[in-house]
């Protein structure tokens, strides 16, 4: 019988938020790392621009930045979200309880929203500040490729858990590194015509692709091509999909072979 | 009379490991079942079995004449489980690790019964202090608390006194036995601390390589195998198994 408690989904979240209030280290995670990114590449951009003049670098390169922090902040949400339940050893206690996958998902995710929106505000903020660049100026757009963008690092973050499932606690370096594995052909801050002809070709089957020149068409050409947003989010549905299926396969295993017990051991 | 709980046939295997064989017990209001065996005799995966943490190859459980495989999430509202194996997140306090299960729980009025619970396992000074500098005697209190924020029918113990002090160990029997008797729920716990357990249990289920060698009150067991305590009876039954 298939259950829903807004309560027990508070519950997790609530979990997460305690665990933040308390640790300096999660917070400087959370706001150093994105305001360092941001004051480098918003110094490194105002350089450039001297020598490129038509062309907008800060808001190229800002936007895209603040964009490939929402995704990471969205996927380490989930993916470390779930790493702290294995380091605390409170997944036993968590599935004896009536807790259901379904929720503590859920959980997660708001989680992982909360994490994103933090971290790309204070970027919005200090790129409007410093760089006179409006993240959100761009209308509409921003929230659809943020959506996009989200549904994917949540894919990345539920294989990602898949992974430490099916393969225990070594699995964990997954969480920081398997969404930069589609770094270099999500092309995040350069366009898909920039990579080699292989490359490419593989770029066509990452949905960040897709959104990141969706992104840079409109700043370059001041037009949306709903067409590449189409195909990104296709593929993002697609991804979901299979990253759902492998997580609630891994998770199914995992009970039957009593690692949900044994798992931070 | 209805049972609280029904276990048919259960059995779990390990890869080529078979660890439960054809478990089926009945446990119903006011008994405290003590499984005894040896380490590796299947008592903690017969635990997590009945909380539905690891799934077995066959057999069927039924809390409160209900399915657990169908019902799980309503189910495990009515049951408690507290282990000395397992912490709660240290880098949150007595309290919060206590907010979140009762929201997990869904538990009325979670102030007031996390409050009067911590008073009772006498933990109450303990509630803003960060879970990792408890002892491990006052982390299974605190998991005692937790266990019994839903004020289940049913609690699941592994390993409740251990770790505690001599008077804490007899202050929470006491408590179990009190929950037992007046207030008619149901207990199935695993010690290794024999003398303690028999003051606690009415009834026995006794595990060897995942099979029931025994199983009924004090009286029947103790009579089936000629022995007069508890102790005896281990190593009657066991002998050097763990040697």
């Amino acid at each position: 019988m298939l259950t829903f408690s807004p309560r027990r989904v508070k519950g997790i979240l609530l979990r997460h938020l305690y665990l933040l209030k308390h640790s300096l280290s999660r917070w400087i995670d959370l706001l150093y790392w994105p305001t360092v990114d941001l004051l480098l590449w918003g110094f490194i951009t105002l350089y450039l621009q001297k020598d490129l003049g038509g062309i907008n670098m800060p808001s190229l390169f800002l936007g895209a930045l603040i964009f490939w922090n929402i995704l990471i902040r969205a996927q380490q949400g989930l993916a470390v979200g779930f790493l702290e339940d294995i380091w605390a050893r409170n997944l036993l206690h968590l599935f004896v309880s009536p807790l259901t996958i379904f929720e503590y998902l859920l959980g997660l995710v708001l989680y992982s929203l909360f994490k994103a929106t933090l971290a790309s505000g204070i970027m919005t903020v200090l790129s409007c500040l410093l760089f006179d660049f409006n993240f959100l100026s761009q209308g509409v757009l921003v929230f659809y490729l943020t959506f996009g963008l989200i549904l994917f690092a949540w894919s990345i973050g539920l294989i990602t858990m898949a992974f430490i499932l099916y393969l225990g606690q070594e699995a964990e370096i997954l969480a920081w590194a398997l969404a930069l594995l589609f770094l270099p052909f999500s092309a995040v801050f350069y366009p898909v015509s920039a990579l080699p002809v292989t490359f490419q070709k593989i770029s066509t089957l990452v949905p960040p692709s897709y959104f990141f020149e969706t992104f840079r068409t409109l700043l370059l050409f001041k037009k949306i091509s709903f067409n590449l947003l189409y195909k990104g989010y296709l593929l993002t549905f697609l991804y979901l999909l299979i990253s759902s299926l492998c997580f609630f396969y891994a998770f199914s295993l995992a009970k039957k072979e009593g690692k949900l017990v044994k798992i931070g051991e | 009379m209805e049972p609280l709980l029904r276990v048919k046939g259960i059995y779990k295997r390990f890869g080529k490991k078979e660890v439960l064989k054809d478990i089926s017990f009945e446990l119903y209001p006011k008994d405290i079942l003590g499984i005894i065996g040896p380490n590796g005799a299947g008592k903690s995966t017969l635990l997590y079995i009945l909380l539905g943490i690891i799934t077995p190859e066959k057999g069927e459980i039924f809390y409160f004449g209900r399915n657990f495989f169908q019902e799980r999430s309503s189910l495990l509202k009515r049951v408690g489980f507290a282990s000395q194996y397992v912490s709660l997140p240290y880098s949150l306090t007595v309290k919060e690790n206590l907010m979140v299960f009762s929201h997990l729980y869904e538990v009325e009025e979670p102030e007031r019964k996390i409050n009067e619970l911590l008073e009772l396992f006498k933990l109450k000074e303990k509630e803003k202090v960060l879970s990792r500098a408890l002892s491990s005697g006052e982390m299974m209190r605190l998991n005692l608390v937790r266990a019994n924020l839903s004020d289940p029918e049913i609690l699941l113990l592994d390993e409740p006194t251990a770790g505690l002090d001599p008077e804490y160990v007899k202050y929470v029997g006491t408590i179990l036995k009190d929950r037992a008797e007046k207030q008619g729920k149901a207990i199935i716990l695993t010690s290794h601390q024999l003398g303690e357990l028999e003051k606690i249990i009415n009834k026995i289920l006794l595990l060897k390589e995942g099979k029931i060698i025994g199983y009924g009150t004090l009286k029947e067991v103790f009579h089936k195998f000629s022995v007069s305590h508890l102790e005896d009876l281990y190593f009657k039954v066991f002998g050097d198994v763990n040697l």
